[in-house]
């Protein structure tokens, strides 16, 4: 009981943490950005580049090697999501929505397949394996490295909360939200704060994906599509465009997941999530902490 | 010249041509590679034709149209293996599987913001494709072997050939029956739902009752194309049904033009035959396929071969293009 919690909460925080990137460019442009789980994916081979480049020293200091590593990873993500809004998003930002959906779809193929380009197909396998001998607490087996992940994710989830409920960047995101036109009346760079929430989402995707690659040990090329149709029900779970509904849509989501696959059997995990999330858009579609929006003619 | 090219392409006996040419082809090159690769270009064509009603006609992004073509398939696979009904009598019972399927997913979804639609069908093709891979009656990973191929009474069109004529005609019937119903009194209104919800909304068109008639129409052709699938092969598996094909047909359709029926027939040969005589370059080709989704809609959104209306529009006169301006300038301004 207390090992399936830990396993959902464990699973949970990956969640959240792509959800994030999701929900807050939903949030600004109401883009679903299907790229945005192969930005993950990118995170966890940039960071399997890097810690190749490392060789060596990494056997020594692994967990400083791989903050290290965790955190250019972050900013070589971060970039490319700049990036890719500029030359994808932006040219089409005042086109039908259909048109930028596609060219979403687009981009995450050219990622996907980009990558196998470069990598090959084949998985590749993490130089740096997080297993630490486990605790036992209240009946769970918990590894020290699992705790040090989770807190790693904690840590930047409070950053964003703070960058986004605290900050000038933060203030301006929250009302292109509300009303792009009225911010750039307003005088807010809407063009830059959008590039910023870019930047951010992808730099957290990127993060989550080196933590899996070192975590699970294996990453390829398509490990980004599923973990971004479950970023995407997190997000709707927990209410799509809202920061707090991202991490707790995750966390319900880990949990979920982890009954659910205790009571039907591991194979059925994926169809567990998603049969929640069409059950979930029936029920309650603005989510647990979500405001009912209406759209404005 | 260009005029009368353009005629050319608006010409109502387009449909005699390309039904011609599918027809001819066998004349050209009958060894079995190629009957096979004529066969899944046919095939294919009636996919892109299928998701045209729901993406191009309708304007609903269905991302997990592969999902149909597996119901299709897996549905009258496994009557026809396990319970040995011939093929032609296992349609009745994929269109209703089809139906139901289409209802199930687009009735909760359609009722929220279209872009939902695309995640959601995303998450029900990788439902079916996990579900098929894990049940025992679907033959698991392995899938089904031994399909039956088409007869049609003590007719056997099991030949490479015969069969592939089974298959024009059936692809044919299918794509005049799309075009015919995209100029129905239905299809003016979901174009007119794609063009502004909220307009036709407002006119008096149901807009939800319609989207689910794109989507449930789209699921109906997928599923039928998913019957010749497993006949053609005569084994389907779970792998023959990943998100991959999804993205195939999409890109064929919007390749060729969404909502226009030439153009996405012209883009489902496109997209089936390129890979065939680009083998070399096989890695590369994904890749150019993502690369050109994204360089088309910043482009050319309307595609290779964009749908003309067959409406005439008013075009005397000295403000006859004024509409026109006014739209382009909303989408300006970014309303």
């Amino acid at each position: 009981m207390t090992q399936l919690i830990w396993n959902g909460l464990f699973v949970g925080a990956f969640y959240a943490l792509v959800a994030l990137g999701y929900s807050m460019v939903y949030g600004i442009i109401k883009l679903l950005n299907f790229a945005h789980g192969d930005i993950y994916m990118l995170g966890a081979f940039s960071g399997f580049a890097m810690l190749g480049l490392l060789g060596g020293l990494t056997t020594s200091a692994s967990m400083l090697a791989l903050f290290i590593v965790l955190v250019l990873a972050m900013l070589v993500t971060g970039l490319f999501g700049l990036g890719l809004e500029r030359v994808a998003y932006r040219p089409l930002r005042s086109s039908p929505r259909l048109a930028v959906l596609i060219t979403a779809v687009g981009a995450s193929f050219a990622i996907e397949y980009g990558m196998r380009l470069v990598a090959g197909p084949n998985p590749k396998v993490y130089e740096v394996r997080l297993e630490g001998t486990p605790l036992h607490v209240l009946g769970a087996r918990i590894t020290v490295q699992q705790i040090a992940l989770i807190v790693v994710a904690v840590v930047l989830m409070l950053g964003l909360q703070y960058l986004v409920m605290r900050t000038g960047t933060g203030r301006a995101m929250r009302a292109i939200s509300q009303d792009p036109k009225a911010s750039l009346f307003m005088g807010i760079n809407v063009n830059a704060v959008i590039s910023r929430t870019f930047f951010i989402g992808s730099a957290l995707a990127g993060a989550a994906g080196v933590m899996a690659g070192a975590y699970y040990g294996k990453v390829d090329f398509l490990m980004g599509f599923i973990i971004g149709l479950k970023a995407f029900t997190a997000a709707v779970i927990g209410g799509i465009g809202n920061i707090k509904g991202a991490m707790l849509g995750g966390l319900v989501l880990g949990l979920l997941e982890s009954f659910g696959t205790n009571w039907l059997g591991g194979q059925w995990r994926d169809v567990f999530a998603f049969g929640f999330l069409i059950l979930f858009l029936v029920v309650r579609p603005t989510g647990i902490l979500g405001e009912r929006v209406t759209e404005r003619v | 010249m260009a005029a009368r090219v353009s005629s050319l392409l608006g010409s109502r006996y387009l449909g005699w041509i390309g039904l011609a040419i599918a027809v001819l082809a066998p004349f050209v090159n009958a060894t079995p590679y190629a009957m096979s690769v004529f066969t899944s270009a046919a095939l294919f064509v009636m996919l892109a034709v299928g998701l045209n009603i729901v993406v191009g006609y309708c304007g609903l992004l269905d991302l997990g149209y592969a999902a149909f073509f597996a119901i299709g398939a897996y549905t009258s696979g496994v009557l026809a293996t396990r319970y040995g009904w011939p093929l032609l009598a296992t349609v009745p019972v994929v269109l209703i599987a089809a139906v139901l399927a289409g209802v199930v997913i687009g009735g909760p979804t359609l009722r929220l913001r279209s872009d939902y639609l695309a995640i959601v069908t995303l998450g029900f093709g990788e439902i079916i494709r996990i579900t098929a891979n894990n049940l025992e009656v679907t033959g698991g990973p392995s899938g089904i072997y031994g399909i039956p191929s088409l007869a049609i009474g003590g007719l056997d069109l099991g030949g490479r050939v015969p069969f592939y004529y089974a298959v024009v005609v059936v692809v044919a019937l299918a794509t005049l029956g799309a075009s015919r119903l995209g100029r129905s009194r239905l299809g003016r209104a979901w174009r007119f739902v794609r063009e502004d919800e909220d307009a036709a909304e407002a006119m008096g068109i149901h807009t939800y009752k319609v989207k689910l008639a794109a989507y449930i129409a789209g699921a109906i052709w997928g599923g039928l194309a998913g019957i010749l699938f497993g006949a053609q092969l005569s084994a389907i598996s779970p792998q023959s049904f990943t998100f991959l094909w999804s993205a195939l047909i999409l890109m064929a359709v919007v390749l060729g033009g969404m909502g226009s029926t030439p153009g996405v027939v012209v883009g489902a040969v496109i997209i089936s035959v390129l890979p065939e005589l680009l083998r070399s370059v096989a890695d590369y080709r994904y890749f150019v396929f993502g690369i050109l989704l994204i360089v088309v809609m910043v482009f050319r959104p309307q595609g290779l071969w964009p749908h003309r209306s067959r409406e005439p529009a008013p075009q005397t006169g000295p403000g006859a293009d004024a509409p026109e301006d006014t739209a382009e300038l909303l989408r300006k301004v970014g309303r």
